[in-house]
């Protein structure tokens, strides 16, 4: 009788056992280099819609202290939750750099990204990535932005876009101004994109969009403008970091 | 142990007044366990949360007078909507809430759409009757819908919208890519109006393939189409070695001779000088549509024809020739104009393009002569893949239906799906994961391997999520349609040449045609004859800062004064007589009054220039000239609401008075420029 029992009792411990053997996740490669710094290679400062891949991927790059490539550094990604990378970790390439493609949290907000890798030591080095995630709202001031504003408040000329920033003898602010567009309110960004840079004794070079845009349209375009203001604007949008 | 049992028996129910006592005892906790579960439960757990987060607020009271205790309910039965997420998610309509980014309390983001007219699932899905967190967000056995990740939540505004919205860039490139990928030539998609998604990527006929390339390069084309061409749409169809060969075997077998598409190079003439092709390419705007990839790897030039990098490699330069010559002769619906190239430009250009090599991508592919054999496994192959699907191939029929119908893929239940192993059990990842990857489902799957970036994968998801039955069974009243697609072809002459010249493939008329060039709609109230005329045989510039711009097409005397005439008399707009107001002759007080309202009221010299020395506005067209090649009634009208004569430009409607549109009306007619470019005087 107690031999069944025992019999049974180390079945089920086995049982369990096996049951609860959980397989280990894909581990982190092994490290073949160490560096010195991490440094952004390109992908920072996006802006992309929430919960959406950002269109670039981010690249960092492992340097020794010469500033030479470090092949074989393992580089790990971080950020709040919400917010993806695909891979999240890896080893850099010939070149010293690792790609990742990151998908952002479904808040509109800034999301504060880190990287971080190992020296020889055992130090860590941190690299701080910022992105922008729009949401709907901040979505759809983007596009018009794009159409109807861009050509002149944004200087960088592309072979698609050329700008005509430079063409202009009272000078736009780019929306990312914030030191100027911060101070101004709601009210007079509505009043100056509705009625015109007179509004606001400002150049009649800013013509009046209100018969083209409708109110909405206007407050989306507010919303963007307020979330890609560097230094942020303060009275909306989160700032999403890890905790 | 029995014994134990037994007195604990006695102890409770040996006596039948105890034993009563007992049962009522237990009675009464089996009748508290609905009100304790009550009061335990999960969304009492959030709603006193909730009461805690408010309390310490400035807003408090106007928080406290908005909530309200127990199950939330939003009911649309016209929708089918039974949503009880309010009951957790309370602070949904409080825009005070802003700064609280814990769910969840979070407000709502501003959308175009209130709660109280939708409710959540119609976006969010999962489910909405659930009160618990796990049922609502998670798939479980008796709910299959979870809670649909943020980065395919504009699938759910495909379920009502048809046309494309501003704020859904993702599902509104993702339904682009279902035609332009082809993917609608294996796969139907039928639309709740009974039209099916057409495909927009054009593949080539291969009925007469011998004539324009090799089987050399239809080998390396079929074993890596991106190899060629990075920019390919053409799917990767992992072939083995001797299948790449006897498909090629078959199509060059298969091919038909086509008289007229291939043309002898003349012989004897000296090799022209590539440098006089690139500046001929560069003059024609070949870039518009022709992509190449420069040296640092970036792909630069427009998307409508295909990549030219390495065309020296594939194209026969005798075929090349002809095509230049007249690509409709074999192609009739190529959205390829027809130039109409002289002999010494046709030399020139073939030169320049058949010098684009790649010497590596040949470099190893050596096949012996076909046998019979090959040729039928080729045949059994072409059949089996459904390459008929996208291509025309002698002596093969389009299969029908060779892949799974698309309609309703969004709402697939998950218990069709064969999951992998690893795989979170949700429909857009399994979507995803066909599209990234569909042999990893099987080896021997037929769907192809695209070469897709994330961001196109997604919007691929998304486009097909969208795909519901609620889209399918929506009154037709909620849903917007898209824009209805015209087949509009203009009549006679004019017609033939338009279609020659391929003007649709830039140009939208009555609602058929690109938008890569200004809408022609109304080209007849807007132009002046003249202007028109040698403007088609010349295009000069009108927006120097494109780089995109109207090619010369080398029209001769009476082809261009036939389509100048049919322009003017066919395209006009019924809202105002184009001669309604005189060309020249205006009051000089008033042009000066127009003059000063473009330069300071209006300061239109911010995006146009009017003064070549003066004004540096390159945003809109140069005006310099713009008295001869606009109407006087036109310019007059677009002022007063250009977007009423031309929908979605971007000069912005500045509720002019009639005084100032005509005041700047009269100044703009003076402008008629020198008599070089596209103007006649």
């Amino acid at each position: 009788m107690t031999r069944h029992w025992r019999i049974l009792l180390l079945a089920s411990v086995v049982l369990v056992g096996v049951g609860c053997t959980r397989k280990p996740g894909p581990a982190a490669p092994k490290p073949t280099g160490f560096g010195a710094a991490l440094v952004e290679s390109s992908g920072g400062k996006q802006t992309g819609a929430t919960g959406m891949v950002l269109a670039q991927p981010l690249v960092v790059q492992v340097n020794d202290d010469q500033g030479n490539a470090v092949t074989g550094a393992l580089v790990e990604f971080g950020g709040p939750a919400g917010v993806s990378f695909d891979p999240p970790s890896g080893l850099t390439d010939s070149s010293g750099q690792l790609s990742t493609n990151v998908a952002l949290g479904s808040m509109a907000g800034r999301y504060q990204l880190t990287a971080h890798t190992f020296t020889k030591a055992r130090k860590l080095v941190e690299l701080k990535v910022e992105e922008i995630a729009l949401g709907y709202q901040q979505q759809v001031g983007y596009q018009l932005d794009n159409k109807y504003c861009a050509r002149c408040h944004n200087p960088e000329s592309t072979p698609e876009r050329v700008s005509n920033y430079d063409n202009l003898e009272v000078k736009p602010h780019p929306f990312t101004e914030g030191d100027t567009l911060n101070k101004m309110s709601d009210a007079d960004l509505t009043a100056i994109i509705s009625h015109g840079g007179p509004a606001l004794n400002k150049s009649a070079l800013m013509p009046p969009y209100g018969y083209t845009l409708s109110k909405t349209e206007i407050e989306a375009l507010i919303a963007y403008i307020r979330l890609i203001s560097d230094p942020p604007y303060h009275a909306s949008g989160m700032v999403y970091a890890q905790k | 142990m029995k014994n134990k049992l037994s007195s604990l028996w006695q102890t409770l129910f040996g006596h039948p007044v105890r034993a009563f006592g007992v049962c009522s005892l237990l009675m009464l906790i089996m009748l508290a366990i609905a009100p304790a579960k009550n009061y335990f439960s999960e969304w009492r757990h959030y709603q006193n949360k909730y009461l805690a987060l408010i309390r310490g607020r400035g807003e408090a009271v106007t928080l406290q007078r908005h909530f309200h205790e127990g199950i939330q309910q939003i009911w649309l039965p016209q929708l089918g909507v039974v949503d009880r997420c309010t009951t957790c998610h309370v602070g949904l309509k409080e825009a005070s809430l802003e700064d609280v980014s814990t769910q969840p309390f979070r407000r709502h983001p501003v959308i175009p759409h209130t709660l109280d007219q939708y409710g959540c699932v119609m976006c969010h899905r999962g489910q909405g009757p659930a009160t618990t967190v796990e049922e609502a967000h998670r798939s479980t056995l008796a709910w299959e819908q979870p809670i649909l990740p943020a980065r395919y939540v504009e699938s759910s505004c495909g379920q009502c919208h048809r046309a494309p919205l501003t704020g859904t860039p993702q599902l509104n490139l993702g339904r682009n890519l279902l035609g332009r990928y082809g993917c609608v030539h294996c796969h139907t998609i039928k639309l709740p109006d009974g039209s099916a998604i057409q495909p927009t990527d054009d593949p080539p006929s291969l009925e007469h393939i011998a004539d324009k390339t090799t089987r050399e390069w239809i080998y390396a084309w079929l074993k890596d189409p991106q190899a060629y061409a990075v920019t390919a749409t053409m799917p990767n169809f992992k072939l083995s070695d001797p299948d790449a060969r006897d498909i090629s075997a078959f199509l060059i077998w298969s091919s038909a001779p086509l008289a007229g598409d291939t043309v002898p190079v003349p012989r004897g003439q000296k090799t022209p000088d590539p440098t006089e092709g690139a500046s001929l390419y560069g003059e024609s705007f070949c870039a518009s549509c022709h992509a190449v990839q420069n040296a640092a790897g970036n792909v630069v030039g427009g998307d409508i024809g295909p990549e030219l990098t390495r065309v020296g490699t594939k194209v026969k330069p005798e075929w090349l020739r002809a095509w230049l010559h007249n690509p409709r002769v074999y192609d009739s619906g190529t959205a390829m104009p027809h130039y109409r190239f002289t002999d010494p430009q046709l030399s020139l250009l073939t030169a320049f393009l058949g010098n684009k090599t790649d010497s590596d991508l040949l470099a190893n592919v050596h096949l012996d002569a076909a046998t019979p054999e090959q040729i039928a496994h080729g045949k059994l192959l072409v059949t089996e893949y459904g390459c008929a699907s996208c291509h025309e191939i002698n002596g093969i029929k389009k299969p029908d239906n060779f892949a799974p119908e698309l309609t309703r893929i969004g709402s697939k239940p998950l218990t069709q799906i064969i999951f992998l192993p690893g795989m979170t059990h949700a429909l857009p990842d399994y979507i995803a994961a066909k599209i990234r990857q569909p042999r990893s489902f099987g080896s021997a799957l037929k769907m192809p391997q695209f070469s897709l970036a994330p961001a196109q994968v997604d919007a691929l998801t998304t486009a097909l999520l969208a795909l519901t039955d609620r889209a399918h069974d929506l009154p037709l009243a909620l849903t917007v349609p898209a824009k209805p697609t015209s087949s509009y072809q203009p009549a006679g002459r004019a017609g033939q040449l338009m279609s020659d010249m391929a003007c649709f493939t830039c140009h939208a008329i009555n609602g058929r045609g690109g938008d890569l060039a200004p809408d022609l709609t109304w080209e007849g109230s807007s132009v002046q004859r003249q202007w028109l005329e040698a403007f088609l045989k010349n295009p000069g510039t009108l927006r120097p800062a494109l780089i995109r711009r109207m090619p010369r097409f080398n029209l001769s005397d009476d082809d261009a004064r036939e389509l100048t005439d049919y322009i003017m008399t066919v395209y006009q707009t019924p809202a105002f007589d184009r001669d309604s107001m005189p060309s020249s002759g205006y009051p000089p007080a008033q042009v000066e009054q127009g003059r000063q309202l473009f330069y300071s009221k209006y300061a239109c010299q911010g995006c146009h220039i009017v003064d070549t020395k003066a004004d540096k506005g390159y945003v809109g067209p140069t005006l310099t000239q713009v008295g001869s090649r606009l109407t006087a009634a036109w310019i007059y009208h677009w002022l007063k609401d250009p977007q009423a004569m031309r929908p979605g430009v971007i000069e912005p409607n500045r509720n002019m008075s009639d005084e100032d549109a005509r005041a700047l009306t009269a100044f703009l007619m003076t402008q008629k420029g020198s008599s070089k470019g596209g103007a006649k005087k």
